[in-house]
């Protein structure tokens, strides 16, 4: 099986997914013949030729638009948003427009557009580049928000995305890209979206997390280990819609959750999980569900960064607090 | 057409074929209309000039819901709208029914539409999406049909639909420079009706004419008399062929009035318009003028258009009572065009009201 880091992972998704289906477009902002910003579109334009792989002019909201109305046409585009923070200026095409096609024209249309972007801290971004969105995201009702936290998710998930036949936001952490690498099978296989999946087993308490912090989460649950504390590390993968049952039936099993996310405290997903958690599972649980979230401020300019983005210290210290509640 | 940036404002000078009189000024222009065209856009403006007075009174019944209404308009609406071919791709905004209805959408959706029922909105063979709510989305989005149309190597256009202060939207800039961009074959039709519910068009831009904003966009552009039939046609008709033979997109900005309301839910014209304007406007009417030009070749009566009034009454009437006929939206229909395939969440919430509706 090869190795390969989340980047290449993504291009091969894309790669085995113009091959597989015609209407795949692949277009944004420096995509074609630079391959994208993080080159994550690398070699397609030169094998899939320009028709597929195009840049387009520098306007998000455009680039939001065009990918609706070649839907309109059968196509099925997977746009490049530069970086994440970025989608302010298409909020309306994805919120507005795509995420309500199949409610709005019964059925008539639906949009089956993946929007990939880059986002996340530590990587010492210019201002709204680096923010944690999803959040943004999963209150629109109609899409999907995808954040796999590593190269064997990220080409399952990736390919899945762009066969979904409704919009999908697939976020990738800048952070992730090229830190590690990952065995990655060369064939394509999918992941179902919609489904948590358990990074870590574990009996005492369960963590759960999505993107970058499931790294944070995999290495407090080491330092757990050593003191004696069995920790189950869950990954959301999708963060709207969340997978409840994978969490539920954890939190049967250790009676104790920390929930953690990279983003704001404020209207996260987190704190969405632990109120589903405790709608649900109240009775199975011997400590309040505890968050580690970043504070809440606007993203921090990068010097700033280390000090504000949460870390694996501030899981072990709410997981001790669970612990001995 | 593609114009220098010389003295842009002087190069848009409004297109016209019939005066307000009915005389052709313009002869070298008339378009290649049989007499039958010539009746079938007559019959059309009457119908649509109907349909309005009878949506207003509906409306006011509280028998319709949302309506903006399109006097005024017609010539704008409908004449841009006969050139174009059914497989081409319409986008409205709000206020485009009527070419939505010409375009294949039957009268008691339309309806539907107004009052809020999804079933409005389901174009089933119509080439065509449900009018645009914000003000400008459809403009990227008819750049992306357009070029879609190119890469299927159809011989068709795409055709969208906005006001004045729709050229205001960055999208409105947006689509039609991603449009000029790929050579895609789009109409940009701006129907300039002076006023954004009541904000004048003077003070949206500093532009003279809003057909000048192609220039930036490196796209063709025209200002036509949009309270002359002939000449929105002939124009849309020009624009359509350019884009079909790789000429890419067009502007087409189209002078005109709304004699209405922005919309039915409380505008007050009075507050932002004078009568004098108002009556002004009046004079310049499509259906008058197309009406002496058609009388004066004799293609059209007083009882022809009785006949068309008649025909409408009833078709309104009809569609009204088969628009009454249509199920009631439940929470479950809602739930169910949410998505493809009904994600943990909406399987609850199906649950609920499954529950709750069977009571």
């Amino acid at each position: 099986m090869a190795q390969m880091t989340m980047i290449q992972a993504i291009t091969d998704a894309m790669r085995t997914e113009l091959k597989n289906d015609e209407n795949v477009l692949i277009f944004g902002e420096d995509v074609g013949q630079n391959g994208g910003v993080f080159r994550a579109t690398e070699g397609l334009q030169a094998d899939f030729g320009e028709d597929r792989v195009f840049d387009t002019p520098l306007a998000e909201s455009g680039i939001g638009g065009m990918a609706i109305g070649l839907a309109l046409q059968g196509f099925r585009p997977v746009p490049e948003i530069q970086f994440f923070g970025f989608v302010f200026e298409v909020m309306d095409a994805i919120s507005g427009q795509m995420a309500r096609y199949r409610y709005r024209s019964g059925n008539s249309y639906n949009m089956p557009v993946t929007v990939r972007s880059p986002f996340g801290g530590g990587v010492h971004t210019p201002e709204l580049h680096a923010d944690s969105l999803e959040g943004l995201m999963a209150q629109q009702p109609g899409l999907k928000v995808v954040i796999p936290s590593t190269p064997y998710d990220a080409k399952g998930l990736l390919i899945q995305s762009i066969r979904d036949n409704d919009p999908v936001i697939f976020l990738e952490h800048m952070k992730l890209y090229r830190s590690f690498r990952g065995e990655v099978p060369e064939e394509e296989y999918t992941i179902e979206l919609g489904k948590a999946d358990v990074k870590r087993e574990g009996k005492d308490v369960t963590l759960v997390a999505y993107g970058a912090m499931v790294h944070s989460a995999l290495k407090a649950a080491e330092q757990l280990e050593k003191d004696g504390v069995d920790a189950e590390v869950i990954d959301l993968r999708t963060v709207s819609p969340v997978d409840y049952e994978t969490i539920i039936e954890s939190v049967e099993k250790t009676n104790r959750v920390v929930v953690i996310q990279e983003a704001q405290k404020q209207a996260g997903i987190v704190a969405h999980v632990a109120s589903e958690i405790q709608e649900r599972a109240i009775l199975h649980l011997e400590a309040p569900v505890l968050r580690v979230a970043a504070p809440d401020t606007v993203y921090p300019f990068s010097s700033a960064e280390e000090v504000w983005l949460p870390n694996h210290n501030d899981i072990l210290e709410k997981v001790n607090t669970v612990m001995n509640f | 057409m593609k114009r220098t940036i010389e003295n842009v404002e002087n190069q848009f000078e409004t297109f016209q074929i019939l005066n307000e009189d009915g005389e052709v000024v313009n002869q070298d222009a008339m378009p290649d209309l049989s007499d039958e065209d010539l009746q079938e856009l007559m019959r059309r403006m009457v119908y649509t000039r109907i349909l309005d007075q009878r949506s207003i009174a509906l409306n006011r019944q509280g028998r319709l819901g949302f309506y903006a209404p399109t006097a005024g308009q017609e010539a704008s609406q409908l004449g841009s709208h006969f050139a174009m071919e059914k497989e081409d791709f319409l986008l409205p905004g709000y206020r485009d029914v009527p070419q939505l209805i010409w375009h294949g959408l039957p009268l008691y959706q339309a309806f539907l539409f107004s009052r809020g029922h999804f079933h409005g909105n389901q174009m089933g063979e119509v080439n065509a999406v449900s009018p645009q709510i914000i003000i400008g989305a459809q403009i990227t989005q008819t750049a992306g049909v357009a070029l879609g149309m190119k890469k299927r190597g159809k011989k068709n256009v795409a055709v969208t639909y906005t006001g004045d202060g729709g050229a205001s939207q960055g999208d409105f800039y947006e689509g039609m420079n991603f449009a000029g961009a790929f050579g895609a074959p789009a109409i940009f039709i701006v129907q300039n009706n002076r006023y954004a519910i009541s904000v004048p068009v003077e003070k949206q831009s500093a532009a003279q004419t809003i057909a000048q904003k192609a220039v930036a966009a490196g796209i063709d552009g025209v200002q036509v008399d949009g309270m002359d039939v002939l000449a929105v046609y002939k124009a849309t008709q020009d624009a359509r062929e350019r884009a079909i033979n790789g000429e890419g997109p067009t502007l087409i900005e189209t002078l005109t009035y709304r004699y209405g309301p922005h919309t039915m839910a409380g505008d007050d014209p009075t507050r932002y318009r004078v009568e004098d304007e108002e009556n002004e406007w009046e004079k310049k009417d499509p259906l008058v003028r197309f009406r002496k030009f058609l009388e004066a070749k004799g293609l059209w009566s007083e009882d022809k258009e009785n006949e068309v009034i008649e025909n409408a009454k009833e078709e309104i009437k009809a569609a009204i009572k088969k628009a009454d006929e249509q199920p009631k939206q439940k929470v479950t229909d809602l739930i169910s065009l949410m998505h493809e395939e009904l994600p943990q969440n909406l399987q609850d919430q199906m649950e609920e009201y499954k529950e709750k509706e069977s009571k």
